[in-house]
């Protein structure tokens, strides 16, 4: 006879608080497979811990936002933003579903470049591009989104050296009655600086401006902010047609699309308050729709959003190390994943399921990861099944940011594995070796202790 | 006349010293002279004594808080539903809303009516979007700016004098009296309730309240104005007493009919001693003492479920002035066995 | 180990202690656990038939065993 699961004796103090059924955020179900392929299964072959992709989700989720703009917008673009996941396997779908690039750095846009996107596929954003990076993107016919006017000057003397007229956009910030309103990066709009920027740029005569780019923040919860940016937007535009007769090639808004997480201080889960791509597409297009651009003439609409494209993708399965009493008699639990891996802990609550059965009974733990560092908590709070030693969790929705704001704190990188369209199963990243890390370093002679 | 049988879900069972309206909209429509209902309990906690009061309550159910998402509480409405085969569900806290009206056309596909305000109506009405909603229908807020962190605190001397009012996105609202305050109050709300705080310009004036109901027409189906006589220790209303106001009314049609508001509402106004109303809170949702406005002869709760089944409604014209209500407790005696079948279980 | 005379323990895993007036609810392994306590079954006999019945390793059940007694022991369930 098989033998049954075990879990963990617990016994609870009932209150006044929710009956231990269907009170707080347990989850009903075990999460014991992804896209069909068994979750243990794949721990056993590819090690614990280990991020999953799935790319049927990454899919779907791109059909969706593509449908929500371009049944409200005739020209409709999306950049997949590299910074919020660079795994080569994940910018490719994206690239082959149609998306350009969209980088902030050499690195990045290296990437790009021998992930095969073509040079005047790729928008080159961020404070810092060099002399050197700026002839590269100039040479590829790149679109270079000017950041301050330090760069500005600077590619108008880089421009003399070219035959080609660099391609530029200026990124524009302003207030769009969002919380906290981001000002450091580009030209502002509101004390017009950025009608300064455009001036100067086609005074210069050197550049081709092509766009106009935002991006006003992160996790925005209002698609109404997206309308005031885009509104905002359309009036340079109209006026730069104005003094110059000039029509631009497009409009970039940018990212900052909120995924479905939940933000740790929200009282309500995101996946019931975020708001959809249909929200945001609806915001957005009515505002270009109904400025004063030119109809016979309306700008492309670029998108940048990354997190809400790929969150949901992403999962991170692992495996509980040990249950523990804290000194105040609060329950522990340690699993083989920290924040060196999820990043994101900081920001949300995640969503964390055991991939195996449970009964209803739970009780409420922190989870901590395994780093010898007191800030390694997952969740400060919450609501599980009697998990014992050996079970295995996934946290979901964790494609955004983890890939590459991961650390190398006292431990190597895990496997990357992506599950096809097909349910095949693909390393994309293998887990690190020793000598991938010390590798890099050298120890001068007199220190050598063999 | 036969009255007709139907079977009522409601949630706000606490009827505690801060009693949420459950009690009350349920003696409500079981004095309706038109429907036989039968009344099902949704309850968060184990101690709500509604679930225990079975002459008022034929049965009830525990139900996931909201922040467990609406996934989670359809799943289980659907469980409870297909029991009791519920027709009309009227929740009744202002954290829950959110959740039940994103759920509505999910509820409507199994049966469930509601009959609640539109997102849009419920967004605009938020604590943190008053200064728009006065802008908007033309009526006078006081001054209001959400926070987000602490270091805003020191800031507020710039467009606050104190006092001022700390508040809560759904819930609590405390008079402050200095920056110290200020900042205790915004951790004691934002670690129950999230963020952001509210900060309110605090009017001086007379607490004068609305419960109404609104037919998402723009048409008012029922209104009674109130004066709380008596406030209890946490700032609630222990007795109160209808009010012959006319311009109170008249501004409450006026914010009915310009935002077509759907469901039942409570307006909180100070009125000054220049005669101005000031709109400090609207409540999307009938509140605690809405049973006062059965006893004047408006029978909201009523009207409410005749809305929600799509049944024709006549707007009450009058109720009666002069009308108290003294709130008081009592002593409800129950076994422990109730309480182990109910955690057990998850219902009673 | 004997159990607390006072307390009523049902077979849906609650728990009521009159002299404290404290309720409590467990989950079916301890409640099975509880069970065999009653019948004054023995650690060994006790964790013997766990592991038979259950898919689980004699250290994890040996901790998980030991931090449930300690509970009980701690709630005045067991004395």
């Amino acid at each position: 006879m098989k033998k049954l699961n075990f879990e963990r004796p617990i016994i609870k103090k009932l209150n006044v608080g929710p009956s231990h059924k269907f009170g707080l955020k347990t989850e009903f179900e075990p999460l014991t497979h992804i896209d069909e392929i068994s979750v243990k299964d794949m721990l056993s072959e590819y090690g614990s811990p280990l991020f999953i992709i799935s790319e049927k989700s990454i899919r779907k989720t791109y059909a969706e936002a593509k449908r929500a703009f371009e049944t409200r917008y005739p020209k409709v673009q999306f950049a997949w933003s590299y910074k919020t996941n660079y795994l080569n396997a994940v910018c490719n779908v994206f690239h082959k579903e149609g998306s350009w690039a969209e980088v902030v750095s050499r690195f990045e846009y290296d990437k790009a470049v021998d992930n095969g996107v073509d040079g005047n596929k790729i928008i080159f954003n961020g404070p810092e591009k060099t002399e050197d990076d700026l002839n590269l993107a100039v040479e590829n016919g790149s679109l270079i989104h000017i950041d301050h006017f330090d760069e500005l000057y600077t590619l108008i003397e880089i421009a003399q050296k070219h035959k080609k007229k660099p391609k530029v956009a200026i990124r524009v910030n302003m207030d769009t009655g969002i919380y906290p309103m981001w000002d450091r990066f580009g030209f502002n709009y509101e004390n017009g600086e950025a009608w300064e920027a455009v001036n100067r740029i086609m005074m210069s005569n050197k550049l081709d401006l092509v766009g106009l780019h935002t991006h006003i923040g992160t996790f925005i919860m209002t698609a109404s902010a997206y309308a005031i940016a885009a509104s905002k937007l359309a009036d340079l535009a109209v006026n730069l047609r104005r003094k110059y007769n000039h029509n631009l090639n497009y409009i970039d808004i940018g990212g900052g699309f909120a995924s479905r997480n939940t933000l740790k201080g929200s009282y309500l889960l995101g996946i019931d308050t975020s708001p959809a791509f249909d929200d945001y597409a609806e915001a957005i297009t009515t505002s270009l729709i109904n400025s004063q651009l030119d109809p016979e003439n309306m700008p492309m609409l670029i998108l940048e959003t990354g997190r809400a494209l790929i969150d949901d993708a992403g999962s991170l399965a692992g495996t509980v190390i040990a249950n523990k009493k804290l000194s105040d008699g609060r329950h522990a639990t340690i699993v083989n994943f920290g924040v060196n891996l999820l990043f994101t802990a900081f920001w949300y609550e995640h969503k964390i399921t055991p991939a195996q059965e449970f009964s209803q009974h739970s009780e409420t733990t922190s989870l901590f990861g395994p780093l010898c560092m007191n800030i390694d908590q997952i969740r400060e709070s919450i609501y599980l099944p009697a998990l014992k030693k050996g079970d295995n969790v996934v946290v979901s929705r964790i494609g955004a940011y983890n890939m590459t704001q991961w650390m190398q704190f006292i431990t190597l990188r895990p496997n990357v594995v992506m599950i096809d369209t097909k349910q095949n199963v693909h390393v994309i990243r293998q887990n690190e070796t020793n000598k991938d890390i010390t590798g890099l370093e050298s120890v001068p002679e007199h220190l050598k202790l063999k | 006349m036969k009255r007709k049988k139907i079977t009522v879900a409601v949630t706000g069972l606490n009827n505690i010293d801060n009693p949420g309206p459950g009690i009350p909209v349920i003696r409500g429509i079981l004095e309706s002279k038109i429907f036989d209902a039968r009344i099902i309990g949704l309850a968060y906690e184990s101690l709500e004594p509604g679930i225990y009061m079975h002459e008022l309550v034929n049965k009830s159910y525990h139900i996931p808080y909201p922040t467990a998402g609406s996934d989670i509480l359809l799943k289980r409405l659907e469980y409870i539903n297909d029991i009791e085969k519920i027709d009309v569900l009227i929740p009744n806290f202002d954290a829950e809303l959110y959740t039940f009206m994103k759920a509505s056309a999910d509820l409507e596909k199994m049966g469930i009516k509601t009959f609640l305000p539109t997102l849009a109506q419920f967004e605009e009405r938020q604590k943190t979007l008053l200064p728009m909603f006065g802008k908007k229908y033309k009526i006078i807020v006081p001054h209001s700016r959400p926070i987000f962190s602490e270091k805003e605190i020191y800031e507020l001397s710039r467009d606050f004098t104190y006092p001022l009012l700390v508040k809560g996105k759904y819930y609590d609202a405390y008079i402050s009296y200095s920056t110290e305050q200020t900042k205790m109050y915004y951790y004691k709300i934002s670690g129950k309730w999230g963020l952001p705080i509210i900060i309110q310009e605090f009017v001086e004036g007379t607490e004068v309240n609305v419960v109404a109901l609104g037919d998402g027409n723009g048409n008012t189906i029922g209104a009674v104005p109130m004066r709380k006589q008596y406030i209890t220790d946490k700032g609630k209303a222990w007795s109160g007493i209808t009010l012959d106001d006319s311009s109170l009314l008249s501004l409450t049609k006026k914010i009915i009919k310009k935002s077509k508001w759907k469901g039942g509402i409570e307006l909180e106004m100070i009125k000054t001693k220049d005669n101005e109303y000031h709109l400090i809170e609207i409540n999307p949702r009938l509140p605690a003492w809405v049973y006062l406005a059965v006893g004047a002869g408006q029978n909201l709760p009523e009207a409410l479920v005749k809305l929600a089944l799509g049944m024709k409604i006549e707007p009450y014209k009058k109720f009666l002035k002069g009308k108290l209500f003294l709130r008081y407790s009592y002593d409800l005696i129950c076994d422990i066995s109730e309480f182990e079948k109910l955690t057990h279980y998850a219902e009673l | 180990m004997i159990i607390n005379k006072k307390i009523a323990v049902s077979e849906t895993g609650f728990i009521f202690n009159p002299a404290t007036g404290d309720s409590y609810s467990m989950n079916p392994i301890a409640t099975e656990i509880l069970e065999m306590l009653k019948k004054d079954m023995s650690e060994e006999e006790i964790k013997n038939f766990l592991l038979e019945k259950y898919d689980v390793n004699k250290s994890v059940l040996q901790k998980s065993y030991d931090e449930f007694i300690d509970t009980l022991i701690k709630l005045n369930i067991i004395e």
